[in-house]
């Protein structure tokens, strides 16, 4: 059987923001560029993010990149890499200027200047009271930015690999060490396996939030890209902190944007209390995330759950019709559909809900992938958006710089690469690039076992949202690895009814759950080893942030099967660590 | 609450001609049909095929024709649907296993329309260009649809004509036309003006009920419509 091959000098995987900014910019450098994707682009998650994208522009009052720098690493709880973060806010402005340009319809001022709103974490002069940074559309902001990406790339003729989903990355090992040579695909509509040769692979895959039984992710997010490089000895950047939105429509997860309380939403308990201003008095409603889902639960425990049940009010009921017609419609529109409520009238049940992973692929601020801890890079192989870590988030991410990190990262991936294939020549596709992928597939093809995929992401979701959640502690995540192994055999006993080549998507899915859990136990050890409570991660056993011992990143590689972890320090420049207080 | 669905089968790699699978779900009212599907697809029949991702109305993923109607599968609550719920693929597609159909007719008629902003006036860097909310206004409407084909596949003189662009390109058009900082409003209206254009549409107007995003299509039609015929946008 002979397999296609394909030639691209550069390979972006993922057609999200940060694969679709990166593409654009490759082609625009004249690089022959494909972007493969699992989804058709524009029905990748960036499309859900709602409320906003952050950026100092100071148009409807004084900001500045350095307040914005400073509430970034503040609300990383001291995490998160200070150059990058530097770098990130400074060209957050440019790139909202490059999105308007490139089409991207803005809400607008009455002089016709791109408007901005308030978001959770984002201040004046350090920490004074909210400002207004996130630039906006609606709440379909996500959407515009991919859609406006998506037709650029079109405009510039890049090929897309729709449906196309990404196995393995194959490596040459040659003499001087390792580089990157391309990617194995599945193409989903034939069921047959596809070679990509490359000079340069970027992954730009996103988040992992499906690891989680109650998400706002959505049912393709199961951290391939981050499983593939660790799988081929990348180790993977502080996975213990994955950051709970407060606001998950109860049950389902389904977001309601922080844009919610950034336009005057409240919570409130069963006592009708806004208990925000008790735990956050000077932004109240507008703190980090982290810790306004740790209130939520907090109230809960302490009863104070809407009639004793483990959710709270989100309250839009003061906002008036136009205010949520005009800025929030798409809220609106959830509210309705999926709770049969009237945001105008009734209090809406909210739930903190799994949202987004701080951790990643390690990548420097031009997106190159970082093998070790020493920082030495894998030739070739680029990492952007969700999946990457630079660190800029750190310990927990503020609310409107995931799509600057996916935008400003994702663009300065394609001009790192595009420098690199200038000089890189070609490297040559090992004779064995295939083997693991074709061994998978012919396993799980004929899988005749007793187990069912369903059941046992069932388990594992519902395991992780209760043992490695909002709150963590020794005793449960312990037992949560012996699980977590138990699983991992039982994976080896699925049964698949599926025979058929084309659009298996139930082989599909049982290679995605084998992603999830070795993401899980990534996620678990790291988060069992770190004993402090930080940004996102917080353990009920060790109450207090400790500098002393854990100020530094959190590196877990996969070595003989097991999970082993090293550290690296964090980048400070301007912001010495302080209390965190709001 | 127990309810009882009829899909439309197919899988040409084994099946001669399509079947009505059926089956028997348990869900909660609140459950969406995307939760039933998973429900048969996880622990009664692995080999259903349909696609899916954000399942809460905003990717596009999952149109379908759902008791005779397009419509999101993620977006529809059992509660509020027929106790026995007939699912089938979109019409007019090409069938590639069960609920999946071929959407590169699709794309590709999108693609015939320039769907990108066209402005090679020179941008001033460090610098937006500016629009009025009422300029952003005559387009923000059709910025909003998310190319899940609902529209274009419930339009009969799309399933007469296949050539027909259809109403989700011209939707797509008109984001453009409309928008003021845009330079190729008349290029798209020559190609909406050509015979697999604007006017194969017949206003049987199907899409309006169609489109899961709340769009008014037929207003942003007769919009093109109305910028053919007076040569003004
Ligand atoms: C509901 C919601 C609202 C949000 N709102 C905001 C907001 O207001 N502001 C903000 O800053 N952030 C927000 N976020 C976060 C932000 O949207 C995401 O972090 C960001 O969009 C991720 O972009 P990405 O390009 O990294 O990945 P994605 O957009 O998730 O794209 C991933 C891509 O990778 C592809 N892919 C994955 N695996 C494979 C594989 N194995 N093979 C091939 N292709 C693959 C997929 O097809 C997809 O194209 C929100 C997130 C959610 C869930
Ligand atoms: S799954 Fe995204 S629109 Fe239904």
């Amino acid at each position: 059987m002979t397999i296609p091959t394909h030639r691209f000098e550069a390979l972006v995987v993922g057609g999200g923001g940060a694969g679709l900014y990166a593409a654009l910019t490759l082609s625009r450098e004249g690089i022959p560029t494909a972007v493969l994707s699992k989804l058709y682009p524009t029905r990748s998650h960036t499309g859900a993010a709602q409320g906003g994208i952050g950026a100092a522009l100071g148009n409807t009052e004084e900001d500045h990149p350095e307040w914005h720098m400073y509430d970034t690493v503040k609300g990383s709880d001291y995490l998160a890499d200070q150059d990058a973060v530097e770098i990130l806010c400074r060209e957050a402005i440019e790139t909202v200027y490059e999105l308007e340009h490139l089409g991207l319809p803005f809400n607008r001022t009455p002089e016709g200047k791109i408007d901005q709103r308030r978001f959770g974490g984002h201040t004046r002069e350090q920490g004074k009271a909210p400002v207004r940074r996130a630039c906006y559309a609606a709440d379909r902001t996500g959407h515009m930015i991919l859609q406006t990406l998506y037709q650029q790339c079109i405009r510039r003729q890049v090929r897309f690999f729709d449906e196309f989903h990404v196995l393995d990355l194959v490596l040459e090992e040659g003499s001087g060490g390792r580089r990157c040579a391309g990617v194995v695909a599945m193409d989903l509509a034939s069921g047959e396996l596809h070679l990509f040769h490359a000079q340069a692979v970027l992954f730009a895959t996103g988040g992992s939030g499906r690891m989680f039984q109650v998400t706002s992710n959505a049912h393709a997010l199961t951290g391939d890209g981050m499983a593939v490089a660790f799988r081929r000895g990348i180790p993977l950047e502080d996975m213990e902190f994955f950051q709970f939105h407060p606001t998950g429509i109860y049950k389902m997860g389904i977001l309601l944007s922080e844009a919610c309380r950034g336009e005057g939403g409240v919570l409130r308990n069963a006592l009708q209390e806004r208990f925000m201003e008790r735990v956050a008095p000077t932004i109240k409603d507008l703190a980090p995330r982290d810790m306004v889902s740790r209130a939520i639960y907090q109230e809960i425990r302490q009863g104070r759950g809407i009639g004793g049940k483990d959710y709270v009010h989100l309250d839009l009921t003061h906002l008036g019709q136009e205010t949520l017609e005009k800025k929030l419609p798409d809220i609106a529109d959830f509210v309705r559909t999926y709770m049969g409520l009237d945001p105008a009238r009734d209090l809406i049940p909210v739930q903190p809900t799994a949202h987004y992973s701080m951790g990643g692929i390690p990548t420097n601020v031009d997106g190159e992938v970082m093998q070790d801890e020493k920082d030495t890079p894998l030739p070739g192989f680029y990492a952007a958006g969700e999946c990457a870590c630079v660190s800029v988030h750190g310990a927990n991410r503020l609310g409107t710089n995931s799509l600057v990190d996916i935008l400003v990262f994702g663009r300065r991936s394609g001009m790192t690469m595009s420098r690199y294939i200038r000089h890189s020549g070609w490297p040559s596709l090992p004779s064995q690039g295939l083997d693991w992928a074709q061994a998978l597939l012919e396993r799980l093809r004929n899988a005749q076992g007793k187990e069912k995929a369903a059941t046992l992401r069932r388990e594992l979701q519902q395991e992780m949202m209760e043992s490695c959640g909002v709150f963590r502690r020794e005793q449960s995540l312990s037992l949560l690895l012996k699980k977590l192994e138990v699983w991992e055999g039982r994976f080896l006993e699925i049964g698949l009814q599926d025979r058929s080549r084309r659009f298996n998507t139930e082989l599909l899915e049982a290679i995605e759950l084998q992603n999830l859990l070795v993401l899980a136990r990534v996620t678990v050890a790291s988060a069992l080893a770190r004993t402090e409570s930080r940004g996102a991660h917080a353990r009920e056993d060790y109450p207090k942030r400790d500098d002393e011992n854990w100020l530094k990143h959190t590196l877990a590689a996969g070595e003989n099967g097991k999970v082993v972890l090293k550290y690296k320090l964090v980048v400070i420049t301007k912001f010495q660590p302080q209390e965190r207080k709001y | 609450m127990k309810i009882k669905l009829q899909i439309k089968r197919f899988n040409p790699e084994k099946d001669r001609a399509p079947w009505w699978g059926k089956y028997e779900v348990d869900v909660e009212p609140n459950d969406r049909l995307l939760d039933a599907l998973h429900e048969v697809k996880w622990r009664q029949d692995g080999t259903l095929a349909f696609r899916r991702s954000c399942a809460h109305g905003v990717c596009g993923s999952d149109a379908m024709k759902i008791n005779g109607r397009n419509r999101l599968a993620c977006k529809e609550l059992v509660r509020n649907l027929s106790r026995t719920i007939v699912v089938e693929p979109l019409m007019g597609f090409r069938v590639l296993k069960d609920l999946i159909v071929d959407m590169e007719p699709f794309f590709k008629k999108y693609r015939q329309i320039h769907p990108y902003l066209v402005n090679e006036d020179p941008e001033e860097p460090g610098r937006e260009r500016l629009q009025t909310p009422a300029e952003r206004s005559r387009f923000e409407d059709t910025t909003k649809c998310i190319l899940c084909a609902a529209c274009t596949t419930a339009c009969p003189s799309f399933w007469t004509n296949p050539d027909y662009v259809g109403p989700a390109s011209i939707v797509q058009a008109h984001r453009f036309i409309f928008d003021s900082r845009d330079r190729a409003g008349a290029e798209r209206l020559h190609i909406l003006n050509e015979s697999e254009g604007v006017w194969r549409c017949r206003t049987v107007f199907n899409c309006a009920e169609a489109c899961p995003r709340g769009i008014d299509v037929p207003k942003a039609i007769a919009e093109v419509k109305r910028a053919l015929v007076f040569k003004k946008i």
